[in-house]
C-alpha cells in the first residue's frame, strides 16, 4: 500500500539526478546541446525579423516586428525556388551515382586482389585525401573555362566524381569480406565484375548506404563550388540561392536567414526520417558533416 | 573424372617458401587427403591445384594436359571450403544453381535479374532447376532450397556446400578442411557421408585436413606434408605401421607414439636394463618408437592378454594416470629408468577390469614390447630397418633381466 501512497508525480522523480556526477554530466551535455542548436535557433528567430532587427543590439529571440511572411513569401514564391532544388538534387545524386560507380571496383580491387604496385596505389589514394578543393580549384576552373563548359551540371559534377574518401571506405569495408566466398566465385565462374555485382555489392549496403548519406549531405551543403562556377539563376542550387539577397551595397539578412531555413529544411526532414541511417553515416565515415 | 599429376610444385611467398619441390600422382577415382598442421602448405597446394594460386614452377596435369595455365572455372575441379563460402545474400537453390548459370549462360544474361528476361535464360532455367532439385534431394537437403545460408545450421550449410560443388559435374573435388566447423558427433556423420558421396560419384578427391584420423579414416592414400615437404605419401595403414621417419611417425597415430631412448649393442637394443631382440643397423644410440599398444601389461592387472602374448624382457614401469576410454584404457607414466620421457599404454580391458582393482592400485607395473611392433630411428628422426633376432637371444636376454 505504501507504494501506492508514494509522492504522485513521479516524472519528476524520474528527471532527478541520481547522483552530484550525473548531475554534471546532464549539465555539460545540456550546454553541448545549447552550441549545437544555438545557431539554429538564431537562424529561425531571424528569419522572422526584418534585417534592420537581425544584428540589432538589443537582441531578442522574439522578433520585434514579426516579418516572417514576407522574408519565407520572398523565398518560396519571389524565385524559383523549386529548380533550385532540382538543381541541388540532380548535381547530388550524380556526384553521389559516379563516385559509387567510380569508387566501387577501385575498392575492391585495391582490397582484394592482389597485383604489382597496389600497396604504393593505395598509399597515393590516402594521399590525396589530404589534398583539400581550394587547392585545385583554380587550374579546374581555368580547364572548364577553356572548354567552355561553365555554368552546366557537368560543372558542376565534375571536381567530386571521384572521392578518394570513398575509395579507403569502400576498402576497409571490403577487406572484411571472406576471401574464400571470392575464391568459390571465381571456381565457380564468376568473372571479377559479377563478384562485385552479384556479391560484394549487396553485403556492402551499409557501408554504401552511410557514404550516400554522407556525400549527399556534404555537396548538398556546398556553397564553395557552385558559387565559383554557377553564373544563371537556373543552375543555382538550394544553396547557393541563399547568396541572392547579399550584394555590395546591401544584404537582405531576414531573407537571406529565411533562405537559409528552407534550404536547411529538406535536411532536417531527411534526417528525422532515417535518423538511425544518418547517425550510422556519420560514425562509419568517421567524419562529422 | 581425372588423373591428377602434380609435378615439382613450387611456391613461396615474398622469402618465406611454401611449398619445397612437391610432386604428388593421383589416379582416377582416388581419395587422397593432404595432412599435416596448419603452416604445412596443405591448403595453398589444394588453392594451385584449384587454380586460385599460381606456383613458382612445376606443372599441373589433368588427364595428362597442363591445366597451368587455365582459369579457376576452366579446370571443372570443384571445391568445398572450410568456412562453406556460400554466397550470403542468395537463397540455397541459388548457390546451387550458380557454377551453372555461370557455365551455361552469357554474360549479359546472367546479370542480376536478366535470367527471368533475356529467351536464353529463360529457356536453360528449367534444366537449371531440374539439375539442382536433383543433386538436393541425394543430399537430403531438397526443403532448404528457399532459405538463406544464415537461416541453416552447420550441417545443413555444410551440405549445400557439398552440392553447390556436385552440380557442375566436376572431374575433381577438392575440400578444404570441410568438417572443422562441424560439432564433434556430425563430423562423424557427415565424415561417413562424404566417403560414401566417394564411393557413389567414383570422383576423383583431394582432402585437405590437419586431422590425422580424418585422413586415416577416409582415404585410399595419405599425403603428408610438412614445413612444405612432403614427407610421406602411403596408405593409412603403410604410413601408420611403416613410417619413413620420425615426423611422420609421431603425427600419425593418436595418442601419439612413445619414443624412449635405447643403444644399439651386438645383440639387440637395449633399453633401460634389458636388451631387446631385434638387430638394427649401426651402433649407438637410438630412438625407440613404441606404440601405445605395443606395450603390453600382465593380465593380472585386469587387462586382457594379447592375443598372442608376447614373451620377452619385462621393463618396470611407474604409473601416473588412468584414462578409462570404455572398452579400452590408456595408461599413463613413464619408465622407471626413465622419468622424463611420458609413456601412454593401450590395453583392452579384461572381464575382471574393476573388480579387481589391480590397475588403480598398483604403482609399477612389469610391461613388456612386442619387438615386431617397434620402430628405431636415428638422431635425425631417419627410420633405421630393424629385424628380429633369433629366439635363443630372446631368453638368454630374458634370463639375463
Amino acid at each position: 500500500m505504501a507504494d501506492i501512497a508514494a509522492p504522485a508525480p513521479n516524472w519528476l522523480d524520474r528527471l532527478r539526478p541520481k547522483s552530484i556526477g550525473r548531475l554534471v554530466t546532464t549539465i555539460l551535455l545540456f550546454l553541448g546541446a545549447w552550441v549545437m542548436v544555438f545557431p539554429f535557433i538564431w537562424m529561425i528567430s531571424s528569419s522572422l525579423k526584418p534585417t534592420d532587427e537581425v544584428y540589432d543590439s538589443d537582441f531578442s529571440i522574439i522578433p520585434k516586428t514579426f516579418k516572417g511572411w514576407d522574408n519565407y513569401y520572398g523565398v518560396i514564391f519571389e524565385q524559383p525556388y523549386l529548380i533550385f532544388l532540382m538543381n541541388s538534387m540532380i548535381v547530388c545524386l550524380g556526384i553521389l551515382l559516379i563516385q559509387l560507380v567510380t569508387a566501387i571496383p577501385a575498392a575492391y580491387a585495391l582490397a582484394k586482389l592482389k597485383f604489382r604496385g597496389s600497396t604504393i596505389l593505395f598509399g597515393t589514394v590516402i594521399a590525396a585525401i589530404t589534398i583539400p578543393i581550394n587547392v585545385t580549384s583554380i587550374p579546374l576552373y581555368i580547364g572548364l573555362v577553356r572548354v567552355g563548359l561553365l555554368d552546366t551540371y557537368f560543372a558542376m559534377m565534375f571536381p567530386f566524381i571521384v572521392s578518394v574518401f570513398a575509395i579507403f571506405l569502400f576498402r576497409q569495408f571490403f577487406r572484411g569480406f571472406p576471401d574464400s566466398i571470392i575464391q568459390a566465385a571465381r571456381v565457380d565462374g564468376f568473372s571479377e565484375i559479377e563478384i562485385i555485382l552479384r556479391l560484394i555489392l549487396p553485403s556492402a549496403v551499409p557501408a554504401i548506404a552511410a557514404f550516400s548519406v554522407f556525400s549527399f549531405v556534404a555537396h548538398w551543403n556546398d556553397l564553395y563550388w557552385p558559387l565559383i562556377v554557377v553564373q544563371s539563376q537556373d543552375k543555382m542550387t538550394a544553396t547557393l540561392s541563399m547568396m541572392q539577397y547579399q550584394s555590395a551595397f546591401d544584404t537582405d539578412y531576414g531573407r537571406t536567414y529565411a533562405s537559409a531555413t528552407v534550404v536547411t529544411a529538406p535536411m532536417v526532414i531527411a534526417f528525422l526520417f532515417a535518423r538511425r541511417l544518418f547517425i550510422r553515416g556519420i560514425t562509419m565515415t568517421g567524419v562529422k558533416g | 573424372m581425372a588423373r591428377l599429376e602434380l609435378t615439382n610444385i613450387k611456391k613461396s611467398f615474398g622469402d618465406t617458401a611454401v611449398l619445397h619441390d612437391i610432386s604428388l600422382d593421383v589416379s582416377d577415382g582416388e581419395f587422397v587427403s593432404l595432412v599435416g598442421q596448419s603452416g604445412c602448405g596443405k591448403s595453398t597446394l589444394l588453392r594451385i591445384i584449384a587454380g586460385l594460386e599460381t606456383p613458382d614452377s612445376g606443372d599441373i596435369l589433368l588427364d595428362g594436359k597442363s591445366v597451368l595455365n587455365s582459369a579457376p572455372k576452366n579446370r571443372n575441379i570443384a571445391m568445398v571450403f572450410q568456412d562453406y563460402a556460400l554466397y550470403p545474400h542468395m537463397s540455397v537453390g541459388e548457390n546451387m544453381a550458380m557454377p551453372l548459370v555461370m557455365a551455361r549462360l552469357p554474360l549479359y544474361a546472367r546479370l542480376p535479374g536478366m535470367r527471368r528476361v533475356t529467351p536464353v535464360g529463360r529457356r536453360a532455367q528449367p534444366q537449371i532447376r531440374a539439375e539442382v532439385e536433383k543433386v538436393a534431394s541425394q543430399l537430403r537437403i531438397d526443403h532448404l532450397l528457399d532459405r538463406k545460408p544464415a537461416q541453416l545450421s552447420g550441417g545443413q550449410r555444410q551440405r549445400v556446400a557439398l552440392g553447390r560443388s556436385l552440380v557442375r559435374n566436376p572431374q575433381v573435388f577438392l575440400m578444404d578442411e570441410p568438417l572443422s566447423n562441424l560439432d564433434a558427433k556430425l563430423r562423424v556423420q557427415v565424415r561417413a557421408e562424404i566417403t560414401e558421396l566417394h564411393d557413389t560419384s567414383g570422383l576423383t578427391f583431394i582432402y585437405v585436413t590437419h586431422d590425422q584420423v580424418e585422413a586415416m579414416t577416409m582415404s585410399d592414400r595419405v599425403a603428408l606434408l610438412q614445413t612444405g615437404h612432403l614427407l610421406q605419401v602411403g596408405q593409412p595403414n603403410a604410413l601408420y605401421a611403416d613410417p619413413a621417419n620420425l615426423d611422420v611417425a609421431r603425427f600419425i597415430g593418436s595418442p601419439e607414439i612413445n619414443i624412449a631412448a635405447g643403444e644399439r649393442l651386438a645383440d639387440g637394443v637395449k633399453l633401460g636394463d634389458v636388451t631387446l631382440p631385434v638387430g638394427v643397423d649401426g651402433t649407438g644410440p637410438v630412438q625407440v618408437g613404441i606404440r601405445p599398444e605395443a606395450i603390453s601389461v600382465s593380465n593380472a592387472a585386469g587387462l586382457a592378454a594379447l592375443e598372442q602374448p608376447v614373451k620377452g624382457p619385462a621393463l618396470s614401469f611407474t604409473k601416473r594416470m588412468i584414462e578409462d576410454l570404455g572398452p579400452e584404457v590408456l595408461i599413463h607414466g613413464h619408465f622407471t629408468h626413465a622419468p622424463d620421457g611420458l609413456v601412454r599404454i593401450r590395453a583392452q580391458k579384461s572381464g575382471v577390469y574393476g573388480e579387481t582393482g589391480a590397475l588403480s592400485r598398483a604403482k609399477t607395473l612389469q610391461v613388456m614390447l612386442n619387438p615386431e611392433q617397434l620402430l628405431f630411428f636415428d638422431a635425425e628422426g631417419q627410420r633405421l630397418s630393424a629385424k628380429a633376432l633369433a629366439a635363443t637371444t630372446t631368453t638368454t636376454t630374458a634370463g639375463a633381466a
